[in-house]
C-alpha cells in the first residue's frame, strides 16, 4: 500500500521508490532546509522503540518529537546534553540530526555528532540501510551516523535513530556576566572554557555584551563554584534561577528576523563578528553559542547580501535554517571538492534527494 | 616500477631490502604476517601526496602505518603493495589555547598531544592503552577508544577537522577549528574508515580542560558478578564517572606479576572507578560513591591518596594486555561490546566457552560502556592452537552481536574481524559501505583486504615475541 504519510520504515522506502525527486520533512521547524521534490512527511513515523536507562541509550523512529523524547528521559533523570533546538515548536529527531541544530548544552559534552550513534535510513535506491549501532561504544563499519549530521536529507531519509544519553545534573545554577566590551567578553569566555569550573553551557549575547553560564551538579558544590566566579568579576556577575531563559534560547525566541542562519565559528572570531553586527545598527542580530563555536544570525531579507558578503570575506560558511532564498540554504564560502559529489552518488544513486 | 617510486623521494627513503621489510611484516596482531614490496618513509605531507598519487596511477596498493600497534591487523601490509610509514610526519603544528585545539600531523604520538597542551591546562581525551607509542593517524583511522569513552567518546569525537589525500589523489580539507560545522560531516566519516579512504595529513584535535582533581577507587570483589553489580549501582545512581574498569582474577595475577600494582590479594575481580572534576563536585560525589560501594560486597577498597597512587592503580590496568604475556606464550585479544546490563551474562558465557574449549581467557574490560576485552591465551607452537583460539574469539564476537552489541568497540574490524562484519550488517548495508568506499577509492588501492569479508587472510601460525618486543620498543615486563 502506498501512503504519503508512512508509518513504518518499509513504507518510507516504498514512497521513496515511487518518486523521482523527494524531500523528507519532519516538524517543519527548520523550513529553509526542505529541498525540491515531493515532500515526504515523517510525522507518522513516531515512537521510542527501545530505551533502557541503565544502558544510557535509546532508539526511536525519525518522526518522534524531541519533546516526547525529553519527557521520557526526564522520568529517568536523563537527558540529551546538547539541548536540541526547537523542541517546544515540534522539532523531530530526524530533522534535528539532518540540520545539526544544537543548543547551549552543546558546550560541555559535545553536539549531535557526539551522541548520535546509530541509524537506519532509506538510501536513494529506495533500500533500507543500517549503520552504526545501539551501544555507546562501537567501531564497526563506516560511521555514517556522523556523516548524516547536518546532511539535510540530501543522502537519505532517516527512519530510526539511536542516541547516547547522559544522567541529568542534580541541580543547575545560572550566571550572567556583563562585560565592558566584546574583546573582554572573549577573554572571559576563553577563561571559563579552560577553567576548572566545568560550565555546562556558555553563551554570549553580543547585543547585551552578556555571557550566560550554566553549571550543573550537586547543589552544595555549585554554590562554592558560583561564589568563586562571582568573585572573579565582582559586581558584574548575577545569578538567575529558572530555566525559562534557556528554553527561550532553544526556541531562538531572540531571533525575530525572517532569516536565521547558523555559522560555525571559533572563539577568536567572536569580537570581530560582534563588532560587524554592531555596525549594522540593529538590522542584524547575532547570538554566540557553545563557547563561541557557533554564531546564529537573525536578519531580514534586505540584509541577506550583506551577511553573505561578510561571511565570504571571512571565508566562513553559513546554513540558513529559517527564511527562504532562491539560491538555497547556503551562505558565504563553500568548499568544493569532488568527493562530495562522489559520496552523494554512492548514497543516492537514483539522485532522488535534493542536491547538496 | 619501484624505481619510479624511488625517484619521487630523496635517496634512501624507499626501502626494499628484506632486512628492512621484515620490521613491517606485522602489527599488534602478530598472528598475521605479510611482506610488502617496499616501505616508503615520507617526511612531509607533500611527499605523501606524491606517493599516494603514484599508487593511484599505477594501481599499487598501499597501507599507511604509524607505530603498528593495531590489534585488528589494520596496518598489515598487502602483498605486492607498499607501506607508507608516517612516523616522520610527527610535528605538532600548533596548540591553540584560545580555541582549545591542537593541529598535528599523523605521526604524532597520542600522549604527546596532551604533553604539548598541559601548560595551558588542556588535554587530549582519547587514551588507548598504547597511548605512549600509538600515533594520531592510527587513532583516527581506527577510531581508537580507551578507558574514558562513556563520558568523553572515542577518537572521532575529538577530531574537528582534517586535511587528507584521498586514494584518488584528491587533496581535501574537512571541518575546521570550530566544534560545530554545517553540511555533512566528512571528518566524522573519515574517522574509523580504517585507511580505506586515503591518508590523513593534518588533524585538528579538540582539547578539553584537564580536570582539577581525580578520585580513584580500587575495590576488590570475591566474584566478577559482584563487581559487575557494583558498576550497575554506580551507573544507576546518576553519577557519570570518567572511568569504570574491571579486571578478573587471571588478569590481576598477570598485572601483579608484571608491575606489582598491589591489587587486593585474593580478589576474583577488581573494579576501578574514577571521578573527576572541580574539587567541590568531586567532594560531594565521592561521598555518594562511597555510599554506593559500601552497599556492594567489596571486601577491600582503596582510594588513591595522590597522583602517584592513582598512577599505580592505572598502571596495573594499562599494562594488563602485555602482562598476560607472562601467563602464555601467545594470546589474542577481542574488543566486542555488549549492552552494559548484560555484562554479567556475557562474562559467564565466556567462562563457559573457556572451560568447554580448554583455552584460558583473562578478562579486562571497560565496564562502563560494555566493552569486553577477553584475552584468549594459546600456544602458537602447538598444532591447531591458534586456530582454536581464533574459533573461540569468533564465538565471543557472535555472542556480542546476538546480544545487540558490536564486534568491535575500539580496535576496528581490520583484517581480524572482517569475516564477522556480516553478523552485524546485512549484505545491503555492506554493499552501501562498499559504494562509499568506491567513492573515495575506486581502484581499491587504499588498505585493500581490510574491514570487508574477503579471501583467505595471510595467516601464519607463529609464536613468540611481538616484533615490537624484538625491536625493544615495548616490553611485557
Amino acid at each position: 500500500m502506498m501512503t504519503e504519510k508512512p508509518s513504518s520504515a518499509e513504507e518510507v522506502a516504498e514512497v521513496v521508490r515511487a518518486h523521482a525527486r523527494i524531500s523528507a520533512v519532519g516538524g517543519r521547524t527548520k523550513p529553509a532546509l526542505v529541498g525540491e521534490g515531493k515532500e515526504l512527511g515523517l510525522s507518522g513515523l513516531t515512537g521510542i522503540t527501545d530505551y533502557k536507562a541503565s544502558e544510557y541509550t535509546f532508539t526511536a523512529r525519525a518522526g518522534t518529537t524531541i519533546r516526547e523524547v525529553e519527557e521520557v528521559l526526564k522520568a529517568k533523570r536523563q537527558y540529551l546534553p546538547f539541548d536540541p533546538l526547537f523542541a517546544e515548536s515540534g522539532a523531530t529527531l530526524g530533522g534535528t540530526v539532518a540540520s545539526g541544530a544544537c543548543g547551549p548544552g552543546r558546550f560541555r559534552f559535545g553536539g549531535l555528532r557526539d551522541f548520535f550513534i546509530g541509524v537506519q535510513f532509506v538510501d536513494g535506491a529506495g533500500e533500507l540501510v543500517r549503520s552504526g549501532g545501539k551501544v555507546v561504544k562501537n567501531a564497526a563499519g563506516f560511521d555514517l551516523p556522523k556523516f548524516l549530521v547536518g546532511s539535510m536529507g540530501r543522502f537519505g531519509v532517516m527512519t530510526e535513530l539511536s542516541f547516547k544519553v547522559f544522567p541529568a545534573p542534580f541541580e543547575t545554577v545560572n550566571l550572567s556576566v556583563i562585560c565592558p566590551d566584546h574583546v573582554s567578553a572573549v577573554e572571559r569566555l576563553a577563561e571559563v572554557a579552560s577553567s576548572r569550573w566545568e560550565a555546562d553551557a556558555l553563551e554570549y549575547d553580543p547585543s547585551e555584551k552578556t555571557i550566560l553560564l550554566r553549571l550543573g551538579g550537586p547543589g552544595e558544590a555549585l554554590d562554592q563554584i558560583c561564589e568563586e566566579i562571582e568573585g572573579r568579576w565582582a559586581g558584574e556577575v548575577e545569578q538567575f534561577r529558572g530555566i525559562t531563559g534557556w528554553r527561550d534560547l532553544r526556541e531562538a525566541r531572540w531571533a525575530q528576523g525572517e532569516f536565521l542562519v547558523k555559522v560555525p565559528i571559533t572563539l577568536s572570531r567572536v569580537s570581530q563578528l560582534a563588532g560587524w553586527v554592531d555596525g549594522c545598527g540593529g538590522a542584524v542580530r547575532c547570538w554566540c553559542s557553545s563557547g563561541g563555536n557557533v554564531a546564529w544570525f537573525s536578519f531580514g531579507r534586505n540584509e541577506l547580501d550583506a551577511v553573505d558578503e561578510m561571511l565570504k570575506g571571512h571565508s566562513m560558511a553559513g546554513l540558513t535554517i529559517r527564511g527562504s532564498d532562491s539560491n538555497g540554504p547556503w551562505l558565504g564560502e563553500r568548499r568544493e571538492n569532488a568527493i562530495l559529489g562522489a559520496v552523494k552518488e554512492a548514497l543516492d544513486p537514483g539522485n532522488r534527494f535534493p542536491g547538496i | 616500477m619501484i624505481e619510479s617510486l624511488k625517484a619521487l623521494l630523496p635517496g634512501g627513503r624507499v626501502l626494499t631490502g628484506d632486512v628492512y621489510l621484515a620490521a613491517y611484516e606485522s602489527d599488534g596482531l602478530t598472528a598475521f604476517r605479510t611482506k610488502p614490496r617496499a616501505v616508503v618513509l615520507p617526511e612531509t605531507g607533500e611527499e605523501v601526496i606524491k606517493v599516494v598519487r603514484w599508487c593511484h596511477q599505477h594501481g599499487v596498493p598501499f597501507v599507511a602505518r604509524g607505530s603498528g600497534t593495531s590489534l585488528s591487523g589494520g596496518s598489515l601490509p598487502v602483498e605486492e603493495g607498499i607501506v607508507i610509514t608516517l612516523n616522520r610526519l610527527n610535528r605538532i603544528l600548533e596548540v591553540d589555547p584560545v580555541n582549545r585545539v591542537a593541529i598535528v600531523e599523523p605521526g604524532v604520538i597520542n600522549l604527546d598531544v596532551t604533553r604539548a597542551s598541559e601548560s595551558h591546562g588542556l588535554h587530549f581525551a582519547p587514551d588507548p592503552s598504547s597511548q605512549t607509542i600509538c600515533t594520531i593517524g592510527g587513532n583516527v583511522a581506527f577510531n581508537s577508544g580507551g578507558a574514558h569513552c562513556l563520558k568523553y567518546g572515542m577518537t572521532a569525537n575529538h577530531v574537528l577537522g582534517m586535511k587528507a589525500v584521498l586514494a584518488t589523489g584528491e587533496v581535501v580539507e574537512f571541518g575546521g577549528r570550530s566544534r560545530e560545522q554545517v553540511g555533512p560531516d566528512f571528518t566524522g566519516l573519515f574517522c574509523g574508515s580504517e585507511g580505506l579512504f586515503g591518508v590523513g595529513l593534518e588533524f585538528i584535535l579538540r582539547l578539553l580542560p584537564k580536570a582539577e582533581c581525580f578520585h580513584t577507587v580500587l575495590a576488590g570483589y570475591r566474584s566478577l558478578e559482584e563487581a559487575g553489580n557494583a558498576v550497575g549501582a554506580v551507573i544507576d545512581s546518576g553519577l557519570l564517572p570518567g572511568a569504570l574498569e574491571i579486571m578478573d582474577a587471571l588478569a590481576i595475577e598477570a598485572a601483579e606479576a608484571a608491575v606489582s600494582c598491589g591489587y587486593p590479594a585474593g580478589a576474583e575481580a577488581v573494579l576501578i572507578v574514577e571521578l573527576e572534576g572541580p574539587m567541590e563536585k568531586v567532594a560531594v560525589e565521592r561521598a555518594q560513591l562511597d555510599e554506593i560501594l559500601e552497599k556492594t560486597r567489596s571486601f577491600e577498597k582503596r582510594v588513591a591518596a595522590d597522583s602517584v597512587e592513582r598512577m599505580t592503580i592505572w598502571k596495573g590496568r594499562k599494562s594488563a594486555f602485555s602482562a598476560v604475556g607472562r601467563l602464555s606464550p601467545d594470546f589474542i585479544v577481542q574488543d566486542g561490546v555488549v549492552p552494559r546490563t548484560r555484562l554479567g551474562e556475557a562474562l559467564r558465557r565466556i567462562g563457559e566457552m573457556s572451560e568447554e574449549t580448554g583455552f584460558r581467557v583473562a578478562n579486562v574490560f571497560h565496564a562502563g560502556d560494555g566493552n569486553l576485552h577477553p584475552l584468549i591465551l594459546y600456544d602458537g607452537r602447538r598444532e591447531g592452537s591458534l586456530e582454536g583460539a581464533e574459533a573461540l574469539a569468533g564465538r565471543i564476537l557472535e555472542m556480542c552481536v546476538e546480544m545487540g552489541g558490536s564486534i568491535t568497540g575500539e580496535h576496528g574490524v581490520g583484517m581480524e574481524k572482517r569475516d564477522y562484519l556480516p553478523g552485524m550488517f546485512s549484505d545491503y548495508d555492506i554493499e552501501v559501505m562498499k559504494r562509499v568506499r568506491a567513492a573515495f577509492d575506486p581502484k581499491e588501492v587504499a588498505n585493500p583486504g581490510k574491514m570487508f569479508p574477503g579471501p583467505e587472510a595471510p595467516s601464519l601460525s607463529r609464536s613468540g615475541l611481538h616484533p615490537l618486543e624484538e625491536a625493544g620498543v615495548i616490553s611485557r615486563e
